[in-house]
C-alpha cells in the first residue's frame, strides 16, 4: 500500500506556488484577488468536489453529534439485544440483517448490538485518526522540509535520507509492528485512548516524508527569488524570511497535500482495526466491524456491506473534495 | 554504469542493515521502556520463574542489544545454536533465527510462504498493468468523453474502496452466491487448476484497486506529455497518431509508472497482508501478521528483512530500466 499521492499533484505545486505569488503582488495593485478567493470561485463551480465537501461536513457534524443522535432514536452502541439474534444460527431475525423502525441498520450477529450507533460512534474514530494523523504529518513535514530546502548543505543531506529511507520502509508492516508492542496504558490514558493516540503518531510519522519532499522542492526554489533577496537585503532574519516570507507561499501544495492525505490515513486506521491492531472492542470502529463481519460474509452480508460503505462513502467524499481542491489551486489544471 | 550499480547495491546493504536496527529496536527497546519482560511474554503470563530464565539464557535475551544483533547476522552465515543447560537447539546455516513460539526455523518458513506471496503480487500486477495503462491511455486520448468521465468515476470509487470490503463482496456475490468460483485457496502444487481459479478473486479484487490508481496516474502523465514540444514535432514530420502515442508518448508516459510499479510490488512482494488476511492465503503477510500478534520477534525480523530487500531489489530494478526506457536518464 502505497499512498495514492501522486505525481499530478507534485506537479501541480509549483504552479499553484507560482499563483500565490503572483496573488499576493498583484494582490493590491490589480483588483484584489486573493489565492484563497480564486481558489474559491474555481470551486464552487466544481459540482463534484462541491459534494463531496458538503458529506465531507455532514460526516464531521455527524460524528460530534453521535451521543446526541443515538440517544434521539433511543440506542446504545454497547447495549446487547439478544432477543433479536436466532439463537440457532446466531444471525439477526427477520431479513436484511434484523432491520427495523427501532434498529435502522439492523444489529450484530450474536450479541445484537445496534449497527447504526455503532457506525455513528465508528465515525468518530476514523475521523479523529485521519485528521489528527494528517495534522502530525504536515507539520512534521513542513518543518521538516522547509528547513532542509532553505538551509541545504548536510541539513538537507540528513534530512533528505530520512525522508528517503521512510518512503523505502515497508510501512504497513512497521505501523502495525509499533502499534501491536505499545503498552496498554501511557501517560495517563488507558485503553482506546493509547492505541488511538499511538494510531495517530505513527501513521503521521510516516505520512510525512510526502508533504516534507514537496515543500523542500518548493523552499528551493522559492529561497531564490528576488522578493527573498529583498528581503534580506532589507536585513530580515533567517526564521523572519522562513515563516513570514516563504511559508505563505507553499501555503497551496500543502492544503493539497493535507485534503489528499486524509483518506489515506482513514483507510489506514481501518485497515489497522481490520487487522486486530488498531482500536479493540468494545469500542466500535468500521474496520474491527469489517474483521468480524468476515465470518458472517454468506449468512449475514448486510453486516459487511454496512461498514464497507461507510467507508468508501467517506473516503470518497474526502477524495472527490481533494481533487477539487488540487483542480482549484492549480491554474494549468483548467478541465 | 557499474560504478552506480555497486554504489546502489551498496546503499541498499546498507539501509537493510537500518531496517534490522530498527526492528530490533521495536521489539526490544519499546517492550523494556514500557516495562514489559520479553523472556516472560514467551512462555506466558502464568509462567514460573524458572521457566523463564531458561529461555531468557536460550534465546540469549539478557544479552545488551548489540550482542543480540551480532549474533543475528552471524547465525544467517554460519548457523546458531540456541542452549540452555542441557535443552539445545540447533538452527542450520542461513539461520535466520528460530521461532521458539511455533517450534521451527525461521527460514523454511519463509521459503515456503514466498511462493505464494510472489504468485499472488505477479499475477495481480500483469492484470492491473494491462487495465490500468489502458484505461488510462484511452481517457487521456478522449479527453472530456463519455468513456474518460465514466473510467474516472470508476478509478476514483477503486481507489476509495478497502481491499477487505471488495474482498469480501466479490467472495460473497462470486463464491458463495453464484458460485461461480469455489473462494478456497489451493497450493500449486496439490493442482494447478485448483489454485489458478482460487486465485482469480484475490488477483482480480488486488488488481482493481491498483488499476484504479494507474489509471489516474497514466491519464494525468498522458495529458501533461502530450502538451510537450516534441509531440508537435513529432506529428508535424508527419507521423502517423498510433506511432506519436505508442512510440513517443507511451515512453515518457511509462517512466513514473514504473517508478510506481517498483514500490508496489516490492511492498506486496514483502506481504499482501490485507489480501492475504482477507482471502485466507497462506503467504508471508498471513505469516507476519500472525507473527506480530504472538510477538513472535524471529518471523517478524524474517519477514521484515525480506520485505526490505523486495522493496529495495524492485526499486533497484526500476532505476536501471529509467535508463532503458528514457534516453535522457543517465546513471551516473
Amino acid at each position: 500500500m502505497t499512498a495514492p499521492l501522486h505525481e499530478p499533484t507534485a506537479e501541480a505545486a509549483p504552479g499553484a506556488a507560482e499563483e500565490a505569488a503572483v496573488a499576493a503582488t498583484d494582490a493590491k495593485a490589480v483588483q484584489g484577488r486573493s489565492l484563497g478567493r480564486i481558489a474559491w470561485e474555481r470551486l464552487k463551480r466544481d459540482k463534484l468536489a462541491l459534494s463531496g465537501g458538503i458529506v465531507v461536513l455532514l460526516l464531521i457534524v455527524v460524528a460530534l453529534l453521535a451521543p446526541v443522535i443515538t440517544d434521539l432514536v433511543g440506542q446504545d452502541p454497547d447495549a446487547y439485544h439478544q432477543g433479536l439474534i436466532d439463537p440457532l444460527f446466531s444471525t439477526p431475525k427477520g431479513s436484511l440483517g434484523g432491520l427495523s423502525g427501532d434498529h435502522l441498520l439492523g444489529v450484530e450477529p450474536v450479541n445484537g448490538r445496534d449497527i447504526f450507533a455503532r457506525i455513528l460512534y465508528g465515525a468518530q474514530i476514523s475521523l479523529l485518526v485521519g485528521f489528527l494523523s494528517a495534522v502530525v504529518a504536515v507539520v512534521l513535514g513542513t518543518v521538516l522540509g522547509i528547513l532542509a530546502g532553505f538551509f541545504g548543505g548536510w541539513v538537507d543531506s540528513v534530512i533528505s535520507r530520512v525522508m528517503d529511507g521512510l518512503l523505502a520502509f515497508p510501512q504497513l508492516l512497521f505501523i502495525i509492528a509499533l502499534v501491536s508492542v505499545m503498552p496498554n496504558q501511557m501517560l495517563g490514558l488507558t485503553g482506546t485512548g493509547v492505541r488511538v493516540f499511538v494510531m495517530i503518531l505513527v501513521i503521521g510519522f510516516f505520512g510525512w516524508p510526502y508533504i516534507g519532499r514537496v515543500v523542500r522542492g518548493q523552499t528551493l526554489s522559492l529561497r531564490e527569488r528576488e522578493y527573498v533577496e529583498a528581503a534580506r537585503s532589507l536585513g530580515a532574519g533567517q526564521f523572519y524570511i522562513l515563516f513570514k516570507e516563504l511559508l505563505p507561499n507553499l501555503v497551496a501544495p500543502i492544503i493539497v497535500y493535507t485534503t489528499m492525505m486524509i483518506p489515506t490515513n482513514i483507510l489506514t486506521e481501518a485497515a489497522l482495526s481490520f487487522l486486530g491492531v488498531g482500536v479493540k472492542p468494545p469500542t466500535s470502529s468500521w474496520g474491527q466491524m469489517l474483521s468480524s463481519a468476515i465470518d458472517y460474509y454468506d449468512s449475514d452480508p448486510m453486516y459487511m456491506v454496512i461498514p464497507g460503505v461507510a467507508i468508501f462513502i467517506t473516503v470518497l467524499a474526502f477524495n472527490l473534495f481533494g481533487d477539487g481542491v488540487r483542480d482549484a489551486l492549480d491554474p494549468k489544471g483548467s478541465r | 554504469m557499474l560504478a552506480y550499480l555497486i554504489r546502489r547495491l551498496f546503499a541498499a546493504a546498507v539501509m537493510l542493515v537500518v531496517i534490522i536496527l530498527v526492528v530490533f529496536s521495536i521489539f526490544f527497546l519499546v517492550p523494556k521502556w514500557a516495562g514489559v519482560d520479553i523472556a516472560t511474554s514467551f512462555v506466558g503470563k502464568q509462567a514460573d520463574p524458572h521457566a523463564v530464565e531458561a529461555v531468557r539464557e536460550k534465546l540469549g535475551l539478557g544479552d545488551p542489544i548489540y550482542v543480540q544483533v551480532w549474533h543475528f547476522f552471524k547465525g544467517i552465515f554460519v548457523g546458531r545454536t540456541y542452549a540452555a543447560g542441557g535443552d539445545v537447539t540447533h538452527c542450520a546455516a542461513p539461520c535466520f533465527g528460530y521461532s521458539f513460539r511455533s517450534e521451527q526455523a525461521v527460514w523454511p518458513v519463509l521459503t515456503d510462504r514466498f511462493p505464494v506471496t510472489l504468485g499472488l503480487a505477479l499475477g495481480a500486477a500483469v492484470l492491473w498493468l494491462i487495465f490500468g495503462v489502458a484505461a488510462g491511455v484511452l481517457s487521456a486520448l478522449k479527453r472530456g468523453s463519455l468513456w474518460d468521465r465514466g473510467a474516472m468515476v470508476v478509478a476514483l470509487s477503486g481507489v476509495s474502496l478497502p481491499i477487505y470490503f471488495t474482498g469480501l463482496l466479490s467472495l460473497a456475490i462470486f463464491s458463495y452466491g453464484l458460485h461461480w468460483i469455489d473462494g478456497k485457496y489451493v497450493s500449486v502444487g496439490d493442482s494447478f487448476g485448483g489454485w489458478f481459479s482460487g486465485m482469480l478473486l484475490p488477483w482480480i479484487t488486488l488488481a482493481f484497486l491498483y488499476a484504479a490508481m494507474y489509471a489516474r496516474i497514466t491519464r494525468a502523465t498522458m495529458l501533461e506529455i502530450l502538451g510537450e514540444d516534441y509531440i508537435r514535432t513529432a506529428r508535424a514530420k508527419g507521423l502517423t497518431e498510433p506511432v506519436v502515442i505508442g512510440k513517443h508518448a507511451m515512453r515518457s508516459t511509462m517512466t513514473p509508472i514504473l517508478t510506481m510499479l517498483g514500490m508496489d510490488l516490492g511492498a506486496l512482494i514483502g506481504g499482501a497482508i490485507l489480501t492475504e488476511t482477507t482471502f485466507s492465503i497462506p503467504g508471508l503477510g498471513q505469516a507476519v501478521l500472525t507473527a506480530i500478534k504472538n510477538q513472535d520477534l524471529p518471523i517478524i525480523l524474517g519477514v521484515t528483512l525480506i520485505t526490505s530487500l523486495a522493496v529495495l531489489i524492485a526499486n533497484l530494478a526500476v532505476d536501471v530500466l529509467y535508463a532503458v526506457i528514457d534516453p535522457r536518464v543517465r546513471l551516473a
